[in-house]
């Protein structure tokens, strides 16, 4: 018998958004108060983990057709590269600065240098996250093919 | 703050990182392997000419002041281990060309390849205790998937083997930082000096430095080898080759470290037990090679003889035994390395280990028989080749001290006797495999040797240069032996600004 899973697949489709709304606060805020690159990537990768489950991997991976470990290597890539950027400025490997921009309406914003490295670690975490459910939801061997 | 103390961590990693995007484009991974370990190399002799003039450079990473955030310290002993590195990481890359085959290729052996390097030259430059767990693990993950990628069913056997056994002294290691955070309040390794100095070494601390010996045991395969001879001998050459060469000495690297930097207040309990228990691994080592009859298993039991006898030279504990203990190290990772390749290639050529199959080879393969020859001189530390210098000294040291100490006589002796029970389990292999009435015609051999050579002629004549210009490198590894002899001198440093 086809197991029925409609209330899961109408939860989910309001509760991914909700996810992944959620993930991008945290990722934001984790500049000052708890939350960060890392909370942030598991998250989004748990709303899209939520998304596998409710719906097929196949049809989330067409609506997705990323390959997870490019985007994790590409993460670790911009953390490590933009740890670097401090070389430009005379300064040690990993330093960071920050700034704020007047903005009329919305009121003051702080800019970082250290989002850029967390957004290089949300996409490494986001990325190894799915990559092992991917390759674990899998029966054959990688190795074989 | 010197940014190039970073980069012999970064050139790996950025490369890693990169040939894992490009897989498939085999060709470009290869041209980039050969780059980023050509440059790291040029970099880390930067760094020795730079430590060399101006004294420890050190790198307070994001400018967080020492002892709150993480620095990296290149002292000399750091600075030529990351050259030795680079060297036999190229030579061993380049065997990988030809022997390792696409399929491993493509399924990411040249990122984790880079990724294992990363984690070694990390180990060698850190300043903290946590930070050194941390490029610990980096190594041994790498070093996970590097041994059971293939899947063939020794390998997997081995691996399991090998997790386990690592797993279990990692988990020791962070116990024994836990206990070792929890009296001093501080990791980074200068400021524990600075504490345990204070405070004296009393019972409880030299207990936590024996934790920290039995963790750095396991690893550096000193007494606590039995997990060796079988996950060494599993894998390909070309890792197997760079296992053999570098894994081993990161756990000597720590044992020195530590023991010299850290742990040196009570070198009658720590040290006594450090020389005991080299002698008992080159004695077993050497019993180990004598008895074997596969090339794989006498080199493997090489392995565990060139650590004891390193690290019998701290335990001698002396400045000029030190400074022959960093000589016979260095020696000991090209020609391990090498000794890897050789043996590696004779079995590709022949398609088996046992000596009892294998004949005659010197007269299609020449140049392969000489060098292993030269490399068999030069482990059992016959001048003017790169072995002999770092045994005179070591030993010279042993009978010296052993007039006060009748201990390090014994030390000696079994050091000596050592060096006979290579020199014998080598040539077992050299006169088995090279001499006598040639089985195989060059057609019935089982792999080429094409491009395999140049490699291993790359690290004998590294071994040769080593061995001639000792003079030329005295200086340097004396100031290294210097620098452990003297903590003081790193201490100031990393925390100029605190002390």
């Amino acid at each position: 018998m086809k197991p029925n899973d409609v209330i899961l697949q109408t939860v989910t489709k309001v509760a991914s958004f909700i996810i992944l709304t959620f993930s991008v606060y945290l990722f934001l805020a984790g500049h000052h108060n708890p939350g960060g690159g890392f909370i942030g990537g598991l998250g989004f990768a748990c709303a899209i983990t939520l998304l596998f489950l409710a719906f097929d991997i196949k049809k989330v991976r067409e609506g997705l057709p990323v390959d997870f470990t490019t985007i994790a290597f590409t993460g670790v890539f911009i953390a490590v590269a933009t740890g670097m950027g401090s070389f430009l400025f005379g300064k040690p490997f990993l330093s960071q600065t920050f700034g704020s921009i007047d903005i009329p309406i919305i009121g003051e914003i702080e800019f970082a240098t250290a989002v850029i490295f967390d957004t290089g670690v949300a996409l490494a975490v986001f990325g190894t996250a799915l990559s092992i459910i991917y390759t674990i939801s899998e029966d054959s061997s990688i190795w074989k093919r | 703050m010197n940014n190039i103390v970073v980069l012999p961590l970064l050139i790996p990693v950025l490369t890693g990182i990169l040939l894992a995007l490009f897989r498939n484009n085999v060709s470009l991974q290869r041209g980039f392997s050969f780059f980023s370990f050509f440059l790291s190399g040029v970099v880390s002799l930067l760094l020795v000419q730079q430590v060399y003039n101006e004294g420890i450079q050190i790198l307070e990473i994001g400018g967080w002041p020492a002892p709150f955030g993480i620095v990296l310290v290149a002292d000399m002993l750091t600075a030529l281990l990351l050259v030795t590195t680079s060297a036999v990481s190229i030579a061993c890359i380049l065997y990988a060309f030809k022997s390792i085959g696409e399929q491993r290729e493509r399924y990411y052996f040249y990122p984790l390849f880079h990724f294992l390097i990363t984690g070694v030259n990390g180990a060698f430059l850190t300043g903290d205790l946590f930070n050194l767990f941390v490029c610990f693990e980096v190594m041994l993950f790498s070093s996970y998937v590097l041994l059971s990628l293939g899947g063939t069913r020794i390998q997997l056997r081995e691996t399991i083997k090998y997790i386990l056994v690592n797993t279990t002294s990692s988990t020791l290691f962070l116990v024994a930082i836990a206990y070792l955070y929890a009296v001093t309040g501080t990791l980074n390794m200068a400021h524990l000096s600075v504490r345990i100095a204070e405070v004296g070494q009393t019972g409880f601390i030299t207990n936590v430095a024996l934790l920290f010996l039995i963790v750095f045991s396991l690893k550096a395969a000193l007494f606590l080898f039995f997990w060796l001879p079988g996950s060494y001998s599993a894998p390909p050459t070309a890792i197997a080759a760079i296992f053999a060469a570098l894994l081993t000495k990161v756990g000597i690297y720590a044992i020195f470290r530590t023991y010299t930097l850290i742990f040196y207040h009570q070198p009658e309990v720590t040290h006594t037990l450090i020389a005991v228990i080299a002698a008992l691994t080159m004695i077993l080592g050497g019993i180990g090679a004598v008895a074997q009859r596969d090339i794989r298993h006498i080199l493997v039991y090489n392995v565990i003889i060139g650590v004891g006898f390193v690290v019998s030279g701290l335990a001698v504990f002396t400045s000029t035994a030190v400074t022959g203990s960093i000589y016979y190290l260095i020696h000991d990772i090209v020609s391990k390395a090498l000794l890897f390749l050789l043996g590696g290639t004779i079995i590709r050529i022949v398609g088996t280990g046992k000596l009892k199959e294998i004949s005659g080879l010197i007269h299609n393969h020449p140049l392969l028989g000489w060098m292993f020859f030269i490399n068999a001189l030069a482990l059992a530390g016959i001048p003017p080749l790169s072995g002999f210098i770092g045994k005179v000294l070591v030993i010279q040291e042993g009978l010296a001290r052993g007039g006060s100490n009748s201990g390090f006589y014994c030390l000696a002796a079994v050091g000596l006797l050592s060096s006979l029970m290579i020199l014998y389990s080598l040539m077992k292999i050299f006169i088995n495999a090279f001499w006598g009435e040639t089985y195989l015609s060059q057609d019935m051999e089982k792999g080429t040797t094409r491009g395999l050579l140049l490699p291993c002629a790359l690290l004998t004549a590294v071994i040769i240069i080593l061995g001639l210009g000792v003079e030329t490198l005295y200086p340097y590894v004396e100031q290294a032996a210097n620098s452990m002899m003297n903590p003081n001198i790193y201490i100031e440093a990393v925390l100029r600004e605190v002390v």
